[in-house]
């Protein structure tokens, strides 16, 4: 099997299989209950979070575990959105975020909220003025992803940071959750005020996430109960899951440091090889994050291929798979400025630490194979 | 370029004359000490300064060990470069952008080495040039400037420092003795501590539990409290006194009102105790005077006539709000507020006396020997160490 759908989901690590496992044996107590089993997780939990406070250079009381990307997004953005709409009811965000932004941002447009999608350009950035300029007095929020999910373009976050540290009453989100492990992102003095991250695309269990809240940012929960949490996600803590997290976590910051370099020749090899094919453009921009690699070919319906290959055991995927159920064309590839032709062909390969030259070959080779093949069935 | 090492400021120190020498010793071995775990990064003294070589370390992680160490004035980020004008152009001009939040900024020059050939004041100007010439955003302002790019030319090298960054101040821990610290768990007794090592004390904690009454978890409280209290010091000794039988048996003898003076002699009495056996020279509390009944003036009068160590009560007369504030600046709150009770808040009488007199208190205490539950809470006292680094609890080995 050669797995190049990792934007999708990844392969647990077994260290964070193992430390779930553990856990979950070993300190199943609610850390809520005050015997000393609730003592002993209770204290698990504190590490939990210093260990990633550590990891990710905050304070601890800074870390809020969730069950993933989608729940860290939604409860900054409708927290945000909630907690402080009596200081102003618009937002700001770009036409390329994942549905759990962009949807949610449109959720919030039938309770009263006016949402700016900001465009990108061709290369599917969003300009940097364009965020300036769309601030006004009654906003306060603007949520941009760091790394598109499906062209692995890279956002401004340092700047716009800047840009949102000079405007005191409205807060910065950021959905990491493509970033992480792969593009670095400083979180220090960077002028974010929430930052979304998820387990499950960096080796994690599905379920496992966690949300970055500066200190002294509020937000209305979306969940009450227990009060968990900081009272922002009540529910029995997912103790296992947490630590897990972190496990994987720590994992993937030290592959980080030591094969970015490994990665982006993998992506350099895999970008030149796909430039030199007749049928296929690239979607990816020049600048962008080492592990996704975006194509088209024109003519050809994507899952055409993606059965293709998956019948010699090589996943691939159609856009994203949070949005690759409806057939329609890519949104974010659309905002990019690509014609139909493009939008509704397009694939993507997401690399892994793990993945290696020779499976990028094959790939390869796999891929010709099947161009030549379906070149007769192709408008 | 990257900034090579830190330069350490110890204003007070200076005044110490004889002393001098040993403080100063205190000081170097106490950063050391911070920067165990950190083998390549090394502490020197030469010429009257006090260094940190970083030896290819970030700096940002260091600064932030070093600037907890009680006895240092001030540090800046520095660079060594040889006495060549170039290489201190480009050190200026890295010292000045790579400090943060700085938008107008001046040169110094002080050229000890006069054998370097151009002069203090040319050189200012030199300077200041090449700077605003390869910037964009700063400006000079030379009464109050954001940070004072200052450069030493020394006879082996010259030395750039950037921004100056206030440290803990005071004086270093180990050199005023130890104290004995009574460590609750609530938000004074840690901050009564900081402040004590603050003026170079170094401290032992100790601490009464009564389980089943109190939890782990106040224990475990408390244990957190004193490493947080390691980042301005070295290790502390918690000392963990059994404390059940002796209050239980000290709210059944006296009357309702004065337990809580009764109670607080004990620990008194024990905790001068240990300070024999330890050789420890005071005691520390969190008292503030008129804070609660047990805290107004004819009650620490009466508290007091236990012991005739001295009680260094660096709280006593502060504010609600100045402790908190001190308590949040040192981490200690968000541990402090953790609702668990300690042996202060079960058994409390409903009117505890605020004016428990001497004969009164002398008279109940006479009723019961307690003698020998004072000997037995002695003699099981539990004694933790607490290290600033990381104290890996064995059960959560591995799991991440």
């Amino acid at each position: 099997m050669i797995y190049l759908d990792n934007s999708a989901t990844t392969k647990p690590h077994p260290e964070v299989l193992k430390s779930f496992e553990q856990v979950s044996t070993s300190f199943f107590a609610n850390p809520s209950s005050i015997h000393q089993l609730g003592g002993e997780t209770e204290k698990l939990l504190i590490k939990s979070k210093q260990q990633a406070a550590m990891l990710l250079k905050v304070h601890e009381d800074e870390i809020i575990f969730t069950s993933g990307g989608t729940e860290g997004n939604n409860i900054a953005i409708k927290g945000i959105a909630l907690e402080h709409q009596g200081r102003g009811k618009h937002i700001i965000t770009t036409e390329i975020e994942h549905p759990s932004v962009y949807e949610g941002c449109k959720s919030l447009e039938k309770l009263g909220f006016e949402v700016t999608f900001l465009p990108v350009n061709q290369d599917g950035v969003v300009s940097i003025e364009d965020v300036e300029k769309a601030i006004r007095k009654d906003t306060i929020l603007i949520s941009i992803m760091h790394v598109n999910n499906e062209i692995g373009s890279i956002q401004p976050i340092k700047e716009i940071g800047e840009i949102a540290k000079k405007h005191p009453k409205l807060f910065f989100h950021v959905d990491h959750v493509q970033g992480l492990g792969k593009v670095p992102l400083s979180l220090d003095n960077s002028g974010i005020d929430l930052c979304t991250m998820s387990g499950h695309k960096i080796h994690g269990l599905k379920g496992t996430g966690l949300l970055y809240c500066r200190r002294g940012v509020k937000l209305f929960p979306l969940f009450h109960g227990g009060d968990q949490e900081f009272a922002i996600r009540s529910g029995t803590e997912n103790l296992a899951g947490a630590v897990s997290l972190v496990k994987a976590l720590r994992l993937i910051k030290e592959r980080e440091e030591k094969e970015s370099g490994k990665l982006l020749e993998l992506n350099h090899f895999l970008r030149q090889e796909l430039k030199n094919m007749e049928k296929v453009v690239l979607n990816t921009p020049e600048e962008s994050a080492p592990h996704i690699v975006n194509f088209s070919i024109p003519g050809l319906k994507p899952e055409v291929m993606i059965h293709t290959l998956g019948k010699q055991g090589i996943f691939i995927s159609t856009k994203s798979a949070c949005s690759s159920k409806d057939l329609d064309e890519s949104r974010i590839i659309k905002a990019c400025g690509y014609n139909q032709i493009r939008t509704k062909s397009a694939l993507r390969v997401s690399l892994s630490y793990d993945n290696t030259i020779e499976e990028v070959k094959i790939f390869l080779n796999k891929l010709n194979e099947a161009i030549n093949q379906l070149k007769e069935v192709m408008e | 370029m990257e900034f090579d090492h830190i330069l350490i400021r110890y204003g007070e120190l200076s005044l110490k004359g004889k002393n001098r020498k040993k403080f100063v010793e205190k000081l170097q071995n106490n950063i050391q000490q911070k920067l165990v775990d950190f083998p390549e990064v090394k502490v020197k003294r030469t010429q009257g300064r006090m260094f940190v070589l970083l030896n290819g370390h970030a700096p940002q992680p260091i600064m932030d060990k070093v600037k907890n160490v009680f006895g240092i004035h001030s540090l800046s980020l520095a660079i060594k470069v040889e006495n060549d004008l170039e290489k201190i152009k480009d050190a200026a001009l890295y010292a000045l952008t790579n400090s943060e939040n700085v938008n107008t900024f001046k040169v110094s020059v002080k050229r000890i080495n006069k054998g370097f050939p151009v002069r203090s004041q040319e050189l200012n100007q030199i300077l200041g040039g090449h700077l605003l010439s390869n910037t964009e955003s700063y400006t000079v302002n030379v009464h109050s400037p954001d940070i004072d790019v200052r450069v030493e030319i020394r006879g082996e090298a010259t030395y750039i420092t950037s921004s100056v960054v206030r440290g803990a101040g005071g004086l270093p821990v180990g050199t005023s003795d130890k104290t004995l610290l009574l460590l609750s768990g609530g938000i004074d007794s840690p901050v009564a501590g900081y402040l004590a090592m603050k003026r170079g004390v170094q401290i032992e904690a100790i601490h009464f539990e009564s389980p089943p009454f109190t939890s782990d978890r106040a224990k475990q409280k408390v244990l957190d409290l004193a490493e947080k209290l390691t980042k301005f010091g070295p290790s502390i000794k918690v000392h963990v006194v059994p404390f059940t039988k002796l209050q239980q048996k000290i709210f059944q003898e006296t009357p309702d009102g004065y337990g809580m003076t009764v109670m607080r002699r004990m620990m008194l009495r024990i905790s001068e105790r240990v300070c024999q056996n330890e050789g420890i020279l005071s005691l520390t509390t969190g008292e503030n005077l008129g804070q609660v009944a047990s805290q107004t003036m004819t009650s620490m009068n009466t508290i007091n006539e236990v012991t005739n160590y001295p009680i260094i009560r660096p709280l006593v007369t502060m504010d609600k709000d100045e402790i908190i504030e001190i308590s949040k600046a040192i981490d200690t709150f968000d541990i402090s507020i953790r609702p668990y009770e300690d042996c202060c808040t079960i058994f409390v009488p409903k009117a505890p006396k605020t004016k428990p007199k001497r004969d009164r208190v002398n008279y109940y205490e006479s009723k019961f020997n307690y003698d020998d539950l004072i000997q037995e809470a002695i003699e099981g006292i539990e004694v933790i160490k607490i290290n600033d680094r990381k104290v890996e609890e064995d059960a959560f080995e591995g799991l991440f």
